[in-house]
Protein backbone atom coordinates (compact mmCIF):
# COMPACT_ATOMS: atom_id res chain seq x y z
CA UNK A 1 0.00 0.00 0.00
CA UNK A 2 2.77 2.37 0.88
CA UNK A 3 2.91 4.63 -2.34
CA UNK A 4 5.83 5.39 -4.38
CA UNK A 5 7.50 4.25 -7.31
CA UNK A 6 11.39 5.94 -7.03
CA UNK A 7 9.39 8.34 -9.59
CA UNK A 8 6.26 9.37 -9.97
CA UNK A 9 4.27 10.96 -12.30
CA UNK A 10 1.58 13.57 -12.53
CA UNK A 11 -1.25 11.91 -12.83
CA UNK A 12 -4.08 14.94 -12.65
CA UNK A 13 -7.58 14.19 -10.58
CA UNK A 14 -9.15 12.89 -7.49
CA UNK A 15 -7.75 9.70 -6.02
CA UNK A 16 -8.28 7.87 -2.96
CA UNK A 17 -6.98 9.19 0.53
CA UNK A 18 -6.04 5.58 2.08
CA UNK A 19 -3.50 5.12 -1.61
CA UNK A 20 -0.88 7.97 0.40
CA UNK A 21 -2.10 8.35 3.51
CA UNK A 22 -2.68 4.87 5.45
CA UNK A 23 0.50 3.13 6.02
CA UNK A 24 -0.72 0.33 8.44
CA UNK A 25 2.83 -0.60 8.35
CA UNK A 26 4.50 2.65 9.80
CA UNK A 27 5.93 2.70 12.85
CA UNK A 28 5.90 5.50 14.55
CA UNK A 29 9.05 7.83 15.05
CA UNK A 30 10.57 9.44 18.66
CA UNK A 31 10.17 12.93 16.97
CA UNK A 32 6.73 12.32 15.38
CA UNK A 33 3.38 14.46 16.76
CA UNK A 34 0.62 11.43 17.51
CA UNK A 35 -3.31 12.09 17.38
CA UNK A 36 -6.23 9.99 18.33
CA UNK A 37 -8.93 11.16 16.46
CA UNK A 38 -12.69 8.87 17.16
CA UNK A 39 -14.08 9.42 13.73
CA UNK A 40 -17.81 8.50 12.66
CA UNK A 41 -17.32 8.58 9.34
CA UNK A 42 -20.41 8.79 6.35
CA UNK A 43 -22.25 5.84 5.47
CA UNK A 44 -20.11 3.89 3.24
CA UNK A 45 -17.12 5.50 3.68
CA UNK A 46 -14.05 2.84 4.71
CA UNK A 47 -12.52 2.89 7.63
CA UNK A 48 -9.41 3.02 6.38
CA UNK A 49 -10.46 5.72 4.03
CA UNK A 50 -12.17 7.70 6.73
CA UNK A 51 -8.93 7.58 8.16
CA UNK A 52 -6.46 8.34 6.02
CA UNK A 53 -9.24 11.44 4.67
CA UNK A 54 -7.87 12.63 8.61
CA UNK A 55 -4.18 12.26 7.90
CA UNK A 56 -4.34 14.20 4.80
CA UNK A 57 -6.96 17.34 5.48
CA UNK A 58 -5.11 17.59 8.84
CA UNK A 59 -1.47 17.76 7.10
CA UNK A 60 -0.16 18.02 3.45
CA UNK A 61 -3.47 16.79 1.52
CA UNK A 62 -5.98 18.26 -0.53
CA UNK A 63 -8.79 16.55 -2.41
CA UNK A 64 -7.37 16.64 -5.55
CA UNK A 65 -4.23 15.96 -6.55
CA UNK A 66 -1.50 19.26 -7.45
CA UNK A 67 1.68 19.13 -9.77
CA UNK A 68 3.30 20.93 -6.86
CA UNK A 69 2.97 17.84 -5.30
CA UNK A 70 5.88 16.42 -7.26
CA UNK A 71 8.21 19.85 -5.74
CA UNK A 72 7.91 18.14 -2.79
CA UNK A 73 8.98 14.88 -0.92
CA UNK A 74 5.55 14.21 0.34
CA UNK A 75 7.06 10.98 2.23
CA UNK A 76 9.14 13.24 4.71
CA UNK A 77 5.59 15.94 5.28
CA UNK A 78 2.56 14.15 5.12
CA UNK A 79 0.82 12.87 7.95
CA UNK A 80 0.13 9.08 7.97
CA UNK A 81 -3.29 6.95 9.64
CA UNK A 82 -0.99 3.88 10.78
CA UNK A 83 -3.91 2.46 13.53
CA UNK A 84 -7.26 2.05 13.46
CA UNK A 85 -8.85 0.59 16.75
CA UNK A 86 -12.42 -0.32 17.55
CA UNK A 87 -14.04 2.40 19.86
CA UNK A 88 -15.55 -0.07 22.93
CA UNK A 89 -19.07 0.39 23.26
CA UNK A 90 -19.50 2.26 19.95
CA UNK A 91 -20.19 -0.05 16.81
CA UNK A 92 -20.25 3.29 14.07
CA UNK A 93 -16.93 4.75 15.65
CA UNK A 94 -13.63 3.89 15.78
CA UNK A 95 -9.91 5.46 16.87
CA UNK A 96 -8.11 6.55 13.97
CA UNK A 97 -4.48 7.26 15.06
CA UNK A 98 -2.23 9.39 12.89
CA UNK A 99 1.50 10.02 12.68
CA UNK A 100 2.66 13.77 12.07
CA UNK A 101 6.26 13.87 10.98
CA UNK A 102 8.28 17.03 13.50
CA UNK A 103 8.78 19.34 10.30
CA UNK A 104 5.25 20.13 9.59
CA UNK A 105 5.33 22.19 12.75
CA UNK A 106 6.98 25.65 14.05
CA UNK A 107 8.77 24.98 16.80
CA UNK A 108 7.16 26.17 20.18
CA UNK A 109 4.02 27.07 18.79
CA UNK A 110 0.73 25.62 19.94
CA UNK A 111 -1.17 27.49 17.91
CA UNK A 112 0.56 26.16 14.88
CA UNK A 113 0.20 22.73 15.66
CA UNK A 114 -3.62 22.96 16.11
CA UNK A 115 -3.96 24.92 13.35
CA UNK A 116 -2.95 21.84 11.34
CA UNK A 117 -4.88 18.90 13.59
CA UNK A 118 -7.79 20.53 14.33
CA UNK A 119 -8.43 22.65 11.38
CA UNK A 120 -10.27 22.31 8.12
CA UNK A 121 -10.51 18.59 9.15
CA UNK A 122 -13.48 19.05 11.52
CA UNK A 123 -15.45 19.99 9.12
CA UNK A 124 -14.74 17.76 6.31
CA UNK A 125 -17.54 15.85 4.62
CA UNK A 126 -16.25 12.54 4.77
CA UNK A 127 -16.50 12.50 8.43
CA UNK A 128 -20.09 12.62 10.11
CA UNK A 129 -17.91 13.68 13.62
CA UNK A 130 -14.69 13.94 14.87
CA UNK A 131 -13.04 14.11 18.15
CA UNK A 132 -9.20 14.37 18.76
CA UNK A 133 -8.91 11.95 22.11
CA UNK A 134 -5.47 12.25 22.89
CA UNK A 135 -1.92 13.90 21.39
CA UNK A 136 1.46 13.06 22.02
CA UNK A 137 3.69 15.91 22.21
CA UNK A 138 7.61 14.47 21.67
CA UNK A 139 9.99 15.78 23.74
CA UNK A 140 11.59 18.10 20.84
CA UNK A 141 7.98 19.93 21.19
CA UNK A 142 8.37 20.07 24.81
CA UNK A 143 11.69 21.97 25.31
CA UNK A 144 10.70 24.52 22.96
CA UNK A 145 7.41 25.69 24.24
CA UNK A 146 7.25 28.01 27.03
CA UNK A 147 5.48 25.82 29.69
CA UNK A 148 3.77 27.11 33.11
CA UNK A 149 5.65 30.53 34.68
CA UNK A 150 6.66 29.06 37.64
CA UNK A 151 4.93 25.22 38.55
CA UNK A 152 3.71 23.80 41.02
CA UNK A 153 6.93 23.30 42.98
CA UNK A 154 8.42 27.10 42.66
CA UNK A 155 4.12 28.51 43.57
CA UNK A 156 4.65 26.40 47.21
CA UNK A 157 7.45 28.18 47.83
CA UNK A 158 6.66 31.65 47.17
CA UNK A 159 3.60 31.26 49.10
CA UNK A 160 4.83 29.01 51.81
CA UNK A 161 2.41 26.26 51.57
CA UNK A 162 3.12 22.57 51.93
CA UNK A 163 2.09 19.10 52.83
CA UNK A 164 -1.89 19.95 51.81
CA UNK A 165 -3.97 20.98 48.94
CA UNK A 166 -4.23 25.10 48.44
CA UNK A 167 -7.52 26.47 48.91
CA UNK A 168 -9.73 29.15 46.99
CA UNK A 169 -12.89 30.52 46.70
CA UNK A 170 -14.79 32.50 43.98
CA UNK A 171 -16.43 35.78 44.84
CA UNK A 172 -20.17 35.87 44.32
CA UNK A 173 -22.48 37.22 43.06
CA UNK A 174 -20.25 36.88 39.85
CA UNK A 175 -21.82 40.19 38.56
CA UNK A 176 -22.77 43.59 40.27
CA UNK A 177 -20.81 44.60 43.22
CA UNK A 178 -19.26 47.32 43.48
CA UNK A 179 -15.38 47.08 44.08
CA UNK A 180 -15.22 48.22 47.77
CA UNK A 181 -18.11 45.53 48.49
CA UNK A 182 -15.91 43.08 46.50
CA UNK A 183 -12.80 44.01 48.39
CA UNK A 184 -15.02 43.14 51.66
CA UNK A 185 -16.05 39.98 50.31
CA UNK A 186 -12.29 38.54 49.73
CA UNK A 187 -10.94 40.20 52.82
CA UNK A 188 -13.54 38.12 54.74
CA UNK A 189 -12.81 35.25 52.79
CA UNK A 190 -8.97 35.77 53.30
CA UNK A 191 -8.65 36.28 56.98
CA UNK A 192 -10.52 33.57 57.69
CA UNK A 193 -7.93 31.32 56.67
CA UNK A 194 -7.96 30.54 52.57
CA UNK A 195 -4.86 31.00 50.61
CA UNK A 196 -7.12 32.89 47.63
CA UNK A 197 -9.65 34.49 46.36
CA UNK A 198 -10.89 34.47 42.97
CA UNK A 199 -12.07 37.27 40.08
CA UNK A 200 -15.32 35.07 38.38
CA UNK A 201 -14.48 34.72 34.74
CA UNK A 202 -16.96 37.26 33.79
CA UNK A 203 -15.55 39.84 35.90
CA UNK A 204 -13.36 42.03 33.30
CA UNK A 205 -13.82 45.84 33.89
CA UNK A 206 -17.73 46.29 33.44
CA UNK A 207 -19.06 49.40 34.58
CA UNK A 208 -20.17 48.90 37.85
CA UNK A 209 -16.53 47.60 38.66
CA UNK A 210 -13.50 48.97 36.83
CA UNK A 211 -10.68 46.71 36.72
CA UNK A 212 -8.55 49.61 38.39
CA UNK A 213 -10.46 50.19 41.66
CA UNK A 214 -11.18 46.21 42.18
CA UNK A 215 -7.69 46.04 42.44
CA UNK A 216 -6.74 48.39 44.41
CA UNK A 217 -9.44 47.02 47.14
CA UNK A 218 -8.07 43.64 46.95
CA UNK A 219 -4.94 44.02 47.45
CA UNK A 220 -5.26 45.82 50.72
CA UNK A 221 -7.92 42.90 51.73
CA UNK A 222 -4.56 40.90 50.78
CA UNK A 223 -2.33 42.95 52.66
CA UNK A 224 -4.67 43.19 55.82
CA UNK A 225 -5.59 39.66 55.99
CA UNK A 226 -1.84 38.71 55.50
CA UNK A 227 -1.09 40.70 58.79
CA UNK A 228 -4.02 39.49 60.46
CA UNK A 229 -3.45 35.55 59.67
CA UNK A 230 0.32 35.95 59.44
CA UNK A 231 -0.33 33.86 56.38
CA UNK A 232 0.19 34.66 52.57
CA UNK A 233 -2.72 34.96 50.75
CA UNK A 234 -3.47 36.54 47.18
CA UNK A 235 -6.50 37.06 44.98
CA UNK A 236 -6.40 36.12 41.56
CA UNK A 237 -7.13 39.35 39.58
CA UNK A 238 -8.63 38.90 36.10
CA UNK A 239 -6.51 40.65 33.36
CA UNK A 240 -8.56 38.82 31.01
CA UNK A 241 -9.69 41.96 28.14
CA UNK A 242 -10.83 42.99 25.09
CA UNK A 243 -7.10 43.81 23.38
CA UNK A 244 -3.97 42.74 24.37
CA UNK A 245 -2.48 46.04 25.56
CA UNK A 246 -5.35 46.32 28.07
CA UNK A 247 -4.65 42.90 29.36
CA UNK A 248 -0.70 43.90 29.79
CA UNK A 249 -1.47 47.50 31.28
CA UNK A 250 -3.84 45.35 33.39
CA UNK A 251 -1.34 42.97 34.54
CA UNK A 252 1.55 45.79 35.46
CA UNK A 253 -0.95 47.30 37.24
CA UNK A 254 -1.42 44.21 38.96
CA UNK A 255 2.51 43.91 39.45
CA UNK A 256 3.11 47.36 40.76
CA UNK A 257 0.47 46.63 43.79
CA UNK A 258 2.28 43.69 44.66
CA UNK A 259 -0.31 41.29 44.00
CA UNK A 260 1.26 38.24 44.16
CA UNK A 261 -1.28 36.55 41.41
CA UNK A 262 -3.22 37.23 38.13
CA UNK A 263 -5.42 35.19 36.30
CA UNK A 264 -6.84 34.93 32.65
CA UNK A 265 -9.16 32.83 30.43
CA UNK A 266 -6.67 31.13 28.02
CA UNK A 267 -9.36 29.71 25.72
CA UNK A 268 -11.76 33.22 25.17
CA UNK A 269 -8.48 35.13 25.46
CA UNK A 270 -6.80 33.47 22.67
CA UNK A 271 -3.57 30.92 22.72
CA UNK A 272 -1.57 33.58 21.29
CA UNK A 273 -2.31 36.16 23.70
CA UNK A 274 -2.30 33.43 26.76
CA UNK A 275 1.02 32.39 25.57
CA UNK A 276 2.54 35.77 25.65
CA UNK A 277 1.05 36.78 28.96
CA UNK A 278 2.60 33.49 30.49
CA UNK A 279 5.93 34.62 29.28
CA UNK A 280 5.24 38.27 30.97
CA UNK A 281 4.35 36.19 34.38
CA UNK A 282 7.53 34.42 34.20
CA UNK A 283 9.60 37.77 33.83
CA UNK A 284 7.47 39.40 36.37
CA UNK A 285 7.48 36.86 39.17
CA UNK A 286 3.70 36.71 38.39
CA UNK A 287 1.58 33.09 39.50
CA UNK A 288 -1.01 32.79 36.54
CA UNK A 289 -4.44 31.27 37.62
CA UNK A 290 -5.69 29.88 34.19
CA UNK A 291 -9.62 29.55 33.88
CA UNK A 292 -11.18 27.89 31.18
CA UNK A 293 -14.63 29.19 29.71
CA UNK A 294 -15.48 27.48 26.45
CA UNK A 295 -13.99 24.46 27.38
CA UNK A 296 -17.50 22.35 27.17
CA UNK A 297 -18.40 24.16 23.86
CA UNK A 298 -15.34 21.94 22.61
CA UNK A 299 -15.02 18.59 25.05
CA UNK A 300 -18.48 17.93 26.00
CA UNK A 301 -19.80 15.80 23.29
CA UNK A 302 -17.97 12.46 23.49
CA UNK A 303 -18.21 12.43 19.52
CA UNK A 304 -17.27 15.62 18.14
CA UNK A 305 -14.58 18.34 19.57
CA UNK A 306 -11.13 18.15 21.39
CA UNK A 307 -10.99 16.61 24.55
CA UNK A 308 -10.72 18.09 28.01
CA UNK A 309 -7.12 16.16 28.14
CA UNK A 310 -5.72 17.80 25.25
CA UNK A 311 -6.83 21.30 26.11
CA UNK A 312 -4.86 20.62 29.53
CA UNK A 313 -1.86 19.42 27.82
CA UNK A 314 -1.67 22.59 25.49
CA UNK A 315 -2.31 24.69 28.63
CA UNK A 316 0.68 23.22 30.00
CA UNK A 317 2.50 23.84 26.89
CA UNK A 318 1.14 27.58 26.68
CA UNK A 319 1.84 28.01 30.33
CA UNK A 320 -0.43 28.72 33.59
CA UNK A 321 0.23 27.86 37.28
CA UNK A 322 -3.62 26.34 37.89
CA UNK A 323 -5.95 25.10 35.58
CA UNK A 324 -9.53 24.31 36.29
CA UNK A 325 -9.86 21.01 35.67
CA UNK A 326 -12.93 19.80 37.09
CA UNK A 327 -14.18 18.52 40.56
CA UNK A 328 -15.70 15.03 40.02
CA UNK A 329 -17.91 15.79 43.36
CA UNK A 330 -19.19 18.82 42.67
CA UNK A 331 -22.15 20.69 40.13
CA UNK A 332 -20.46 20.15 36.88
CA UNK A 333 -19.80 17.37 34.54
CA UNK A 334 -16.62 15.24 35.11
CA UNK A 335 -15.77 11.28 35.24
CA UNK A 336 -13.43 10.13 37.80
CA UNK A 337 -11.22 8.24 35.47
CA UNK A 338 -10.96 10.62 32.78
CA UNK A 339 -10.04 13.36 35.55
CA UNK A 340 -7.70 11.46 36.70
CA UNK A 341 -6.15 10.82 34.00
CA UNK A 342 -5.71 14.89 32.90
CA UNK A 343 -4.93 16.00 36.52
CA UNK A 344 -1.62 13.43 36.05
CA UNK A 345 -1.26 15.07 32.73
CA UNK A 346 -1.45 18.33 34.30
CA UNK A 347 0.96 17.78 37.20
CA UNK A 348 3.39 14.67 36.57
CA UNK A 349 6.72 14.38 34.28
CA UNK A 350 6.00 10.88 33.19
CA UNK A 351 2.72 9.71 32.37
CA UNK A 352 2.35 6.02 30.74
CA UNK A 353 -0.74 5.25 28.21
CA UNK A 354 -3.25 4.11 30.54
CA UNK A 355 -6.68 3.86 28.61
CA UNK A 356 -8.78 2.87 31.98
CA UNK A 357 -7.64 6.79 32.44
CA UNK A 358 -8.15 7.85 28.76
CA UNK A 359 -4.42 8.28 28.30
CA UNK A 360 -3.88 6.77 24.88
CA UNK A 361 -0.08 7.60 24.87
CA UNK A 362 3.08 7.92 26.64
CA UNK A 363 3.52 11.64 27.35
CA UNK A 364 7.12 12.89 28.24
CA UNK A 365 6.96 16.45 29.97
CA UNK A 366 10.45 16.53 30.46
CA UNK A 367 11.56 19.19 33.10
CA UNK A 368 8.12 21.44 32.29
CA UNK A 369 6.99 22.15 35.80
CA UNK A 370 3.42 20.85 36.66
CA UNK A 371 -0.20 22.92 36.41
CA UNK A 372 -1.88 22.89 39.68
CA UNK A 373 -5.36 21.27 38.77
CA UNK A 374 -8.16 23.23 40.38
CA UNK A 375 -11.03 21.68 41.27
CA UNK A 376 -13.83 24.46 41.74
CA UNK A 377 -17.79 24.77 41.29
CA UNK A 378 -20.76 23.28 43.59
CA UNK A 379 -18.43 21.72 46.07
CA UNK A 380 -18.64 22.20 50.19
CA UNK A 381 -17.27 20.60 53.13
CA UNK A 382 -18.52 17.53 52.92
CA UNK A 383 -17.32 16.96 49.66
CA UNK A 384 -13.64 17.73 51.49
CA UNK A 385 -12.76 14.18 52.36
CA UNK A 386 -13.53 12.58 49.02
CA UNK A 387 -11.64 15.78 47.36
CA UNK A 388 -8.14 15.41 48.82
CA UNK A 389 -8.51 11.71 48.20
CA UNK A 390 -9.24 11.98 44.71
CA UNK A 391 -6.47 15.30 44.05
CA UNK A 392 -4.21 14.93 46.53
CA UNK A 393 -2.09 17.21 47.82
CA UNK A 394 -1.06 19.16 44.25
CA UNK A 395 -4.61 20.82 44.13
CA UNK A 396 -6.22 23.83 44.54
CA UNK A 397 -9.88 23.25 46.05
CA UNK A 398 -12.24 26.40 45.64
CA UNK A 399 -15.29 26.74 47.22
CA UNK A 400 -17.77 29.27 46.30
CA UNK A 401 -21.06 29.56 47.00
CA UNK A 402 -19.25 26.24 49.76
CA UNK A 403 -17.65 29.49 51.71
CA UNK A 404 -20.00 32.61 51.64
CA UNK A 405 -23.59 30.80 51.93
CA UNK A 406 -21.99 29.94 55.31
CA UNK A 407 -25.05 30.94 57.31
CA UNK A 408 -22.55 32.93 59.92
CA UNK A 409 -20.65 34.88 56.70
CA UNK A 410 -17.73 34.40 54.44
CA UNK A 411 -14.82 34.17 57.70
CA UNK A 412 -16.92 31.29 59.05
CA UNK A 413 -17.21 29.75 55.78
CA UNK A 414 -13.77 29.92 54.97
CA UNK A 415 -12.47 28.55 58.80
CA UNK A 416 -14.93 25.90 58.04
CA UNK A 417 -13.07 25.18 55.33
CA UNK A 418 -9.68 25.29 56.07
CA UNK A 419 -10.66 23.18 59.70
CA UNK A 420 -12.22 20.04 57.39
CA UNK A 421 -9.41 20.42 55.00
CA UNK A 422 -6.52 20.14 57.47
CA UNK A 423 -8.80 17.70 59.45
CA UNK A 424 -8.99 15.53 56.44
CA UNK A 425 -5.12 15.50 55.68
CA UNK A 426 -4.28 14.81 59.11
CA UNK A 427 -6.40 12.04 59.26
CA UNK A 428 -4.84 10.64 55.60
CA UNK A 429 -1.39 11.00 56.85
CA UNK A 430 -2.71 8.61 60.20
CA UNK A 431 -2.85 6.44 57.09
CA UNK A 432 -7.26 6.69 57.60
CA UNK A 433 -9.25 6.34 54.49
CA UNK A 434 -10.99 9.11 53.95
CA UNK A 435 -13.63 8.23 51.66
CA UNK A 436 -15.17 5.59 53.79
CA UNK A 437 -14.67 7.71 57.26
CA UNK A 438 -14.92 11.32 55.99
CA UNK A 439 -18.16 12.01 58.24
CA UNK A 440 -16.58 10.80 61.00
CA UNK A 441 -13.50 13.20 60.79
CA UNK A 442 -15.30 15.50 60.11
CA UNK A 443 -17.54 15.55 62.95
CA UNK A 444 -14.73 14.87 65.33
CA UNK A 445 -13.14 18.53 63.81
CA UNK A 446 -16.46 20.21 63.85
CA UNK A 447 -16.36 19.62 67.67
CA UNK A 448 -13.60 22.52 68.10
CA UNK A 449 -15.06 24.44 65.32
CA UNK A 450 -18.67 25.85 65.40
CA UNK A 451 -17.56 27.31 62.29
CA UNK A 452 -17.29 23.99 60.31
CA UNK A 453 -20.10 22.46 62.35
CA UNK A 454 -22.54 25.25 61.37
CA UNK A 455 -21.45 24.61 57.46
CA UNK A 456 -21.78 20.83 58.21
CA UNK A 457 -25.61 21.52 59.22
CA UNK A 458 -25.86 23.51 56.17
CA UNK A 459 -24.86 21.67 53.41
CA UNK A 460 -26.04 18.15 54.48
CA UNK A 461 -28.44 17.29 52.11
CA UNK A 462 -27.29 19.20 48.78
CA UNK A 463 -26.59 16.47 46.13
CA UNK A 464 -25.76 16.67 42.41
CA UNK A 465 -26.48 13.21 40.74
CA UNK A 466 -26.61 13.86 37.58
CA UNK A 467 -24.95 11.19 34.80
CA UNK A 468 -21.87 12.42 33.17
CA UNK A 469 -22.51 13.15 29.79
CA UNK A 470 -18.88 12.99 28.49
CA UNK A 471 -17.66 9.48 29.94
CA UNK A 472 -14.83 7.40 28.82
CA UNK A 473 -15.07 4.51 26.41
CA UNK A 474 -15.89 1.48 27.72
CA UNK A 475 -17.95 -1.44 27.30
CA UNK A 476 -21.25 -0.64 29.09
CA UNK A 477 -22.48 2.93 28.80
CA UNK B 1 -30.46 27.06 62.67
CA UNK B 2 -27.47 28.26 65.39
CA UNK B 3 -27.80 31.73 66.24
CA UNK B 4 -24.76 33.90 63.93
CA UNK B 5 -21.70 33.88 65.99
CA UNK B 6 -18.55 36.51 65.57
CA UNK B 7 -15.52 35.68 63.92
CA UNK B 8 -12.70 36.55 66.49
CA UNK B 9 -9.29 37.40 64.20
CA UNK B 10 -8.00 40.42 65.37
CA UNK B 11 -5.20 42.23 63.62
CA UNK B 12 -4.31 43.27 67.51
CA UNK B 13 -4.36 39.84 68.48
CA UNK B 14 -1.06 38.04 68.41
CA UNK B 15 -3.29 34.89 68.86
CA UNK B 16 -4.90 35.69 66.00
CA UNK B 17 -1.73 34.53 64.07
CA UNK B 18 -1.70 31.57 62.16
CA UNK B 19 1.07 28.71 61.01
CA UNK B 20 -0.03 27.13 57.84
CA UNK B 21 -1.12 23.39 58.03
CA UNK B 22 -2.34 21.77 60.51
CA UNK B 23 -2.72 25.46 62.26
CA UNK B 24 -6.45 25.27 62.47
CA UNK B 25 -6.34 22.35 64.53
CA UNK B 26 -6.09 21.82 68.09
CA UNK B 27 -2.14 21.43 68.89
CA UNK B 28 -1.62 17.64 68.45
CA UNK B 29 -0.76 15.66 71.02
CA UNK B 30 2.26 13.10 71.22
CA UNK B 31 0.74 10.37 69.43
CA UNK B 32 -0.73 12.90 66.75
CA UNK B 33 2.56 13.87 65.72
CA UNK B 34 4.21 10.80 65.61
CA UNK B 35 1.97 9.48 63.26
CA UNK B 36 3.00 12.71 61.36
CA UNK B 37 6.74 11.27 61.58
CA UNK B 38 5.70 8.09 60.53
CA UNK B 39 3.83 9.66 57.53
CA UNK B 40 7.29 11.75 56.61
CA UNK B 41 9.62 8.18 56.99
CA UNK B 42 7.04 6.30 55.06
CA UNK B 43 6.93 8.61 52.05
CA UNK B 44 10.89 8.34 51.82
CA UNK B 45 11.18 12.04 52.89
CA UNK B 46 14.24 13.25 54.53
CA UNK B 47 13.00 14.70 57.98
CA UNK B 48 14.11 18.79 59.23
CA UNK B 49 13.21 20.72 62.61
CA UNK B 50 13.44 24.31 62.08
CA UNK B 51 12.07 26.98 64.73
CA UNK B 52 11.69 30.39 65.23
CA UNK B 53 10.22 33.67 67.45
CA UNK B 54 6.82 33.37 67.05
CA UNK B 55 6.67 37.26 65.67
CA UNK B 56 9.18 36.32 62.85
CA UNK B 57 7.05 32.93 62.25
CA UNK B 58 5.94 34.80 58.98
CA UNK B 59 9.71 35.02 57.37
CA UNK B 60 10.68 31.87 54.53
CA UNK B 61 13.57 30.84 56.52
CA UNK B 62 13.53 30.18 60.52
CA UNK B 63 16.35 28.50 62.21
CA UNK B 64 17.50 25.13 61.48
CA UNK B 65 18.18 22.71 64.37
CA UNK B 66 21.08 21.02 63.90
CA UNK B 67 20.63 19.52 59.67
CA UNK B 68 18.08 17.68 58.26
CA UNK B 69 18.15 13.97 59.45
CA UNK B 70 19.05 12.54 55.81
CA UNK B 71 17.63 8.99 55.62
CA UNK B 72 16.80 8.91 59.03
CA UNK B 73 13.75 6.47 59.57
CA UNK B 74 13.37 5.92 63.49
CA UNK B 75 10.77 7.34 64.46
CA UNK B 76 11.87 8.01 67.85
CA UNK B 77 15.04 9.43 67.35
CA UNK B 78 13.11 12.19 65.14
CA UNK B 79 10.68 12.62 68.16
CA UNK B 80 13.78 12.49 70.21
CA UNK B 81 15.50 15.74 68.32
CA UNK B 82 11.76 17.30 67.70
CA UNK B 83 11.99 17.48 71.86
CA UNK B 84 15.41 18.80 72.21
CA UNK B 85 14.66 21.75 69.75
CA UNK B 86 12.13 22.63 72.06
CA UNK B 87 13.92 22.67 75.23
CA UNK B 88 16.48 24.67 74.05
CA UNK B 89 14.42 27.00 72.62
CA UNK B 90 11.25 26.74 74.49
CA UNK B 91 9.76 30.07 73.54
CA UNK B 92 9.89 29.13 69.78
CA UNK B 93 7.02 27.52 67.45
CA UNK B 94 9.18 24.46 66.03
CA UNK B 95 8.40 22.90 62.88
CA UNK B 96 8.39 19.62 61.26
CA UNK B 97 9.44 19.45 57.74
CA UNK B 98 9.35 16.27 55.21
CA UNK B 99 12.10 17.73 52.41
CA UNK B 100 11.47 15.54 49.01
CA UNK B 101 14.58 15.57 47.27
CA UNK B 102 12.27 14.29 44.01
CA UNK B 103 10.46 17.35 43.75
CA UNK B 104 12.57 19.76 45.45
CA UNK B 105 9.85 20.60 47.66
CA UNK B 106 8.70 20.10 51.21
CA UNK B 107 5.85 17.05 51.46
CA UNK B 108 5.35 17.80 54.82
CA UNK B 109 5.63 21.10 56.69
CA UNK B 110 3.81 21.19 59.88
CA UNK B 111 4.35 23.42 63.25
CA UNK B 112 4.67 20.43 66.06
CA UNK B 113 5.19 22.98 68.91
CA UNK B 114 3.42 26.39 69.55
CA UNK B 115 5.24 29.03 71.24
CA UNK B 116 3.44 32.25 72.85
CA UNK B 117 2.04 34.38 70.78
CA UNK B 118 3.34 38.03 71.66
Amino acid sequence: MNMQATKRKYDAGVKDYRSTYWEPEYSVKETDILAVFKVIPQDGVPREEAAAAVAAESSTGTWTTVWTDLLTDLDHYKGRAYRIEDVPGQDDAFYAFIAYPADLFEEGSVVNVFTSIVGNVFGFKAVRSLRLEDVRFPIWFVKTCFGPPHGIQVERDKMDKYGRPLLGCTIKPKLGLSAKNYGRAVYEVLRGGLDFSKDDENVNSQPFMRWRDRFLFCQEAIEKAQAETGERKGHYLNVTSGTVEEMFKRAEFAKELGSPIIMSDYLTMGWAAHNSLSKWCRDNGMLLHVHRAMHAVMDRNPNHGINFRVLAKLLRLLGGDHLHSGTVVGKLEGDRNATLGWINLMRDKFIPEDRSMGVFFDQDWGAMPGVFPVASGGIHVWHMPALVSIFGNDSVLQFGGGTLGHPWGNAAGAAANRVALEACVQARNEGRELEKEGKEILTAAAKHSPELKAAMETWKEIKFEFDTVDKLDVQHR
Amino acid sequence: MSTIQDYPSRLSDPASRKMETFSYLPEMTRDQIRAQVQWIVDNGWNPAIEHTEPENAMDYYWYMWKLPMFGETDVDAILAEIEECRTANPKHHVRLLGYDNFTQSQGANMVVHRGKMV
